[in-house]
């Protein structure tokens, strides 16, 4: 079951592929989803990731500055978010909001016959369907990765600053930051970014395009999809980590 | 047959179904169809509900594999190659239209996907076969904001868009009135009369049936049970086509005879 999945998954994901050079005619859509994701995550992806930054700086900071080390906070905030919190926990949250509504979407399309009529009218429902979806959110994971790094930094200086058992400086924490944190570290991050939007479009969709039965069974897919995107996402991290490390 | 004013020099094709066989579930469903329907022919199809009549639809136009058995449209065997090469378009029994898109959006499918025609001739386009099945004026609402009926003239307007060369049609006329249903008979013999397109219509409408069939076959436990001419089903002998097509509501007769 397992592995029939995974082929299945590469198979939509070849076809996809071979859908790539009718993105720019299709581009209307494309711009509707990038809506759609911008509009689902944006707010949650800052505030998540504000409290993130925050978090990591509150649980690091005291630690650092009993060993006098209290300005590697900086550094530490900014690796942890670049590389590591920033692409997974965005990743997760992308694939509980933007994911399950690919799933629900196309599966309630499936059980209503809406794809037969896409199929009947000759119109190949991975370019109409997975295509857009595909390409919009290949753009929008990246740069909210990117910003939700910088959003997570921010809440890591604020909490730096205004707490006082660390009382770091602005100045303080971004020179550490600067220091630790170089542009490979960054690209580090929307590489993991990428794969991560990869892995909730073909699986998000693969379920949808799956579903049995009715209203229930979009349930179902929609339920799977966020699961085994989640764990796709944490078992790609780990080793796309491993290949990133030496960087 | 009629094709000879043929715009779009496209004229109908052939539909042909050997030894069909499905089963759902170990539950046999269609038990060896065969059929012939000819380029420009309006060929009707009746039977029970339950009967299978949808299922060989879904057969003819791809949507299903048989078990067993050889769909032909235009003569090649149907796959995702004949779907490109032929125009196809099937009106389904539930309309099927794209809940998320408005009526314009729906109707307009087609030629937008395909990207054949201008916008402004799309939107002329679109503006005429809603007008055929007369609903000017909804042009913006939802499938949800339509009434059954409502949806299936959109469905129907979505086909005719299309001007296809084979047109299946699950029930055109179920949902409608008896003046609409008459507007959808005349539409679905003038789309022959202008493009010489084969149509398959599947309907418990016998008005319909008879009025528009060139030929037609009653279905009966997932088998052919009688092909014909109108005229040489009326003269049927067999019991089960007559009890079929001689039902009536006897109610009256019967409370007479209390
Ligand atoms: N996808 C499916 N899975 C399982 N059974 C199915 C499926 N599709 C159809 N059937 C079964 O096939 C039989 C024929 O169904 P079909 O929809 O073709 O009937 P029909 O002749 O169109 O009836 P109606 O006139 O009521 O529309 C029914 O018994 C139905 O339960
Ligand atoms: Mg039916």
């Amino acid at each position: 079951m397992f592995y029939k999945d995974i082929g299945e998954l590469l198979v939509l994901f070849w076809k996809t592929l071979q859908e790539l050079p009718q993105a720019w005619r299709h581009r209307r859509k494309i711009f509707e989803q990038l809506f759609e994701i911008g509009n689902a995550s944006l707010f949650m992806v800052g505030l998540l990731s504000l409290f993130i930054g925050g978090v990591l700086a509150l649980q690091t900071g005291p630690v650092f500055k009993d060993r006098g080390v209290v300005s590697f906070v900086g550094g530490m905030v900014g690796l942890a978010m670049a590389k590591e919190l920033g692409p997974v926990m965005m990743a997760i949250l992308i694939a509980g909001r933007v994911g399950s509504a690919m799933a629900a979407e196309i599966g309630s399309m499936l059980i209503f016959q809406e794809i037969d009529a896409l199929k009947t009218m000759n119109i190949n429902p991975v370019r109409f369907l997975v295509l857009p979806r595909f390409v919009a959110i290949a753009i929008a994971m990246p740069c909210l990765v990117v910003l939700a790094t910088l959003v997570g930094w921010m809440g890591g200086a604020i909490v730096s600053v205004a707490n006082s058992e660390i009382a770091l400086t602005f100045d303080g924490y971004f020179n550490s930051l600067k220091d630790m944190v170089g542009p490979l570290d960054m690209l580090n991050g929307s590489i993991k970014s990428l794969v991560f939007s990869q892995i909730i479009v073909f699986v998000s969709c693969h379920q949808g395009l799956n579903t049995r039965g009715g209203p229930r069974g979009v349930g179902r897919s929609v339920t799977k999809a966020v699961v085994n995107s989640i764990i796709l996402i944490l078992i790609a991290d780990y080793f796309l980590t491993r290949i990133m490390i030496k960087w | 047959m009629v094709n000879s004013a043929n715009k779009t020099g496209a004229a109908g094709i052939s539909a042909e179904v050997r030894n069909l066989r499905k089963q759902f579930d170990g539950e046999p469903v269609l038990r060896g169809i065969n059929l012939n329907v000819q380029p420009g022919e309006i060929f009707v199809i009746m039977g029970p509900s339950g009967s299978g009549k949808s299922v060989l639809l879904r057969h003819i136009i791809g949507l299903e594999t048989p078990d067993s058995g050889e769909v032909f449209v235009g003569g090649k065997p149907v796959s995702d190659a004949v779907l490109s090469e032929f125009r196809l378009a099937m009106v389904f029994q539930s309309g099927a239209l794209l809940n998320s898109f408005t009526v314009t959006e729906n109707v307009g499918l087609y030629l937008t996907e395909h990207q054949t025609k201008s916008e402004s001739e799309i939107k002329k386009i679109v503006a005429e076969k809603l007008e055929l099945v007369g609903l000017t004026g909804h042009e913006d609402r939802l499938p949800s904001e339509l009434s059954g009926g409502m949806k299936k003239r959109v469905a129907i307007a979505r086909a005719l868009v299309i001007e296809p060369q084979l047109m299946l049609y699950d029930e055109p006329t179920s949902e409608l009135d008896p003046v609409m249903a008459a507007t959808i008979g005349h539409e679905i013999s003038r789309l022959r009369q202008r493009t010489g397109t084969t149509s398959i219509v599947v309907t418990h409408d016998r008005d319909l049936a008879f009025g528009i069939a060139d030929r037609m076959a009653l279905i009966h436990e997932g088998q052919i049970r009688c092909v014909g001419t109108p005229a040489e089903i009326r003269t049927q002998t067999d019991p089960i086509v007559n009890d079929f097509l001689n039902a009536e509501f006897s109610l009256k007769r019967k409370t007479k005879s209390l």
